[in-house]
């Protein structure tokens, strides 16, 4: 089913889920518009990265409703469920490259297995997305041979590879330094720009945040705390917000 | 009022006593429970993986060409290992054997032993305890480490079956390896079992095999041997659940890799007595 020309590529409501006694998430409502980029802000451990794995059905959520492009996820079978995960591209926070493949091979995979291109053409087109993220070198390299910078690239370019309506961002810029940091933001700057894709990011970086995002979402305690622009985030007199807008401004 | 006093310091040690040891059990009770529980838990959650393995197994697209890198992965690769274990076997029963059996004057024997041994038992239990070692180990920490680095998770966001794909094309290759496995190490053992037995006492080897497999059927060879495809099922099957619910790093991947091993070995001795016994009903 496809969305109606109305309806968000992401709408979540009410979500919930915990971990034994563990409320991660309690009741989170969600709307992305589409070629909207949204920023999901918050401390560690509240759930952020396990909000991007129900939006995708690696996991299941306890209540609540997802609907991505137009579909309720979790009532879907298999089958339907991977027809909607094509759509959706996602980068894991360690990039979780396949270590046994080559990273030419890493970013054909998806497309070996989803398209009908003969082997010449998905290796063009692996090439292709690797030289968009600025590796043009080191195609046979195994992704232990690189750093965490070029891995968090090539995970971007496989995460593309099917060229996604959606894309999933589970901290881009973790553990790298600014530079390369600086380097990750750009890309999803030009994603956005270029390819006017609908994107969530999860992130502890504010100010990259601001860079790239239409809408910043603060999460506490399982729930939305405030959502908006970066100027109305700065606006709020909720101690908690303002406590984290000045530790990330520091 | 002294008596009072010890009396009363006396019966409140008992009391702390009492209440101590009741404490004590009770936390070994919990403890009991809890073993209790988890031991079932496993088996539950062993379950619902097989569930989800026949059908990953049994729908299409089928992984061919991931299936037949496995088929190498765990076949041609382990072939030396097996091989050399054979071998072993075989110099190990010739040099025991022939003591004992000089002692009770079946010397000429000797060769049908050595045949009988390891067609029969010997070969497919070292086979399958030594594949265990080897491929069980390395499916428990590949799939363990894919899993703890979210390599599985990636692979079911881009809509690929981690089921499919990386567990039943495993699967398929240990049961279909294993008995081919099995068909070299007993071939082997029987090999340097005769030279074993030809260094200590001239024999040609002609002469040993027709004695070796005078008294052989076709059961005594088809059927132990097949039993090893089970034995390749429980590996693939343990090994593949311990790695994929692999969690807590590093150390998780080394647990996953130790209990696939532990697991699939206990399993595989255990359907060795089920299956012998079964062999021995249908063709006694």
């Amino acid at each position: 089913m496809e969305p109606s020309c109305h309806e968000p590529p992401v709408v979540v409501k009410g979500l919930r889920k915990s971990f034994g006694s563990q409320n991660v998430l309690d009741g989170i409502d969600l709307t992305v518009a589409s070629g909207e980029t949204v920023a999901v802000l918050g401390r560690s451990g509240t759930g952020k990265s396990v909000l991007l794995k129900l939006l995708i059905g690696l996991q299941r959520a306890d209540g609540g409703s997802i609907r991505i492009l137009g579909q309720e996820i979790q009532d879907l079978e298999t089958t339907q469920l991977d027809a909607v995960r094509k759509r959706v591209g996602f980068l894991f926070q360690q990039a979780a490259l396949y270590d046994s493949l080559t990273l030419e091979e890493n970013v054909s995979f998806p497309l070996s297995r989803h398209t009908e291109l003969s082997g010449a053409e998905r290796r063009d087109r692996a090439r292709e997305l690797l030289a968009n993220v600025g590796l043009r070198r080191d195609l046979g390299k195994l992704p232990s041979q690189i750093s965490g910078g070029m891995q968090k690239r090539v995970g971007l370019a496989r995460a593309l590879a099917l060229e996604p309506d959606i894309v999933l961002f589970d901290e881009p810029t973790a553990g790298l330094d600014p530079i390369t940091a600086a380097e990750i933001e750009k890309l999803i700057l030009q994603l956005k720009e270029k390819l006017a894709m609908t994107a969530i990011v999860v992130t502890h970086d504010v100010r990259g945040a601001k860079s790239y995002s239409d809408r910043m979402i603060m999460v506490r305690g399982g729930r939305v705390l405030i959502q908006g622009a970066f100027s109305e985030l700065q606006k709020s007199q909720d101690e908690f917000v303002v406590q984290f807008l000045r530790e990330a401004n520091r | 009022m002294r008596s009072r006093l010890a009396l009363l310091v006396f019966a409140s040690a008992l009391s702390v006593g009492w209440a101590d040891t009741g404490s004590q059990a009770r936390r070994q009770l919990r403890a009991v429970k809890a073993l209790f529980v988890s031991f079932f838990e496993w088996f539950g959650e062993l379950g619902l993986f097989c569930g989800r393995l026949a059908r990953a197994a049994a729908a299409p697209p089928f992984e061919g060409r991931e299936l037949i890198r496995q088929m190498d992965e765990v076949g041609s690769k382990s072939l030396p290992l097996v091989v050399l274990a054979g071998a072993a076997i075989g110099v190990v029963l010739a040099l025991q054997t022939r003591d004992s059996l000089t002692r009770f004057g079946g010397k000429t024997m000797l060769p049908a032993v050595i045949v009988f041994s390891l067609v029969k038992e010997t070969g497919p239990i070292i086979t399958g305890l030594v594949f265990s070692g080897r491929v069980g180990a390395g499916i428990g920490a590949e799939l363990g480490s894919m899993k703890v680095t979210e390599q599985i998770d990636a692979m079911e966001a881009s809509a690929v079956n981690p089921y499919r794909f990386l567990a039943a094309t495993r699967v398929l290759a240990c049961v279909s390896m294993l008995p081919l496995l099995t068909l070299a190490a007993d071939f082997s053992g029987i090999m340097w079992g005769w030279i074993a037995s030809t260094l200590a006492e001239p024999i040609s080897l002609q002469l040993f095999l027709k004695i070796g497999l005078k008294g052989v059927n076709f059961h005594d060879f088809l059927l132990p041997t097949f039993k090893t495809a089970v034995f390749g099922l429980i590996i693939g099957v343990i090994a593949c659940f311990e790695g994929m619910r692999s969690q807590g790093g590093t150390e998780g991947v080394g647990r996953s890799a130790t209990s696939s091993v532990v697991l699939s070995s206990l399993f595989i001795i255990l359907a060795d007595v089920l299956l012998v016994r079964l062999i021995l009903v249908f063709y006694p």
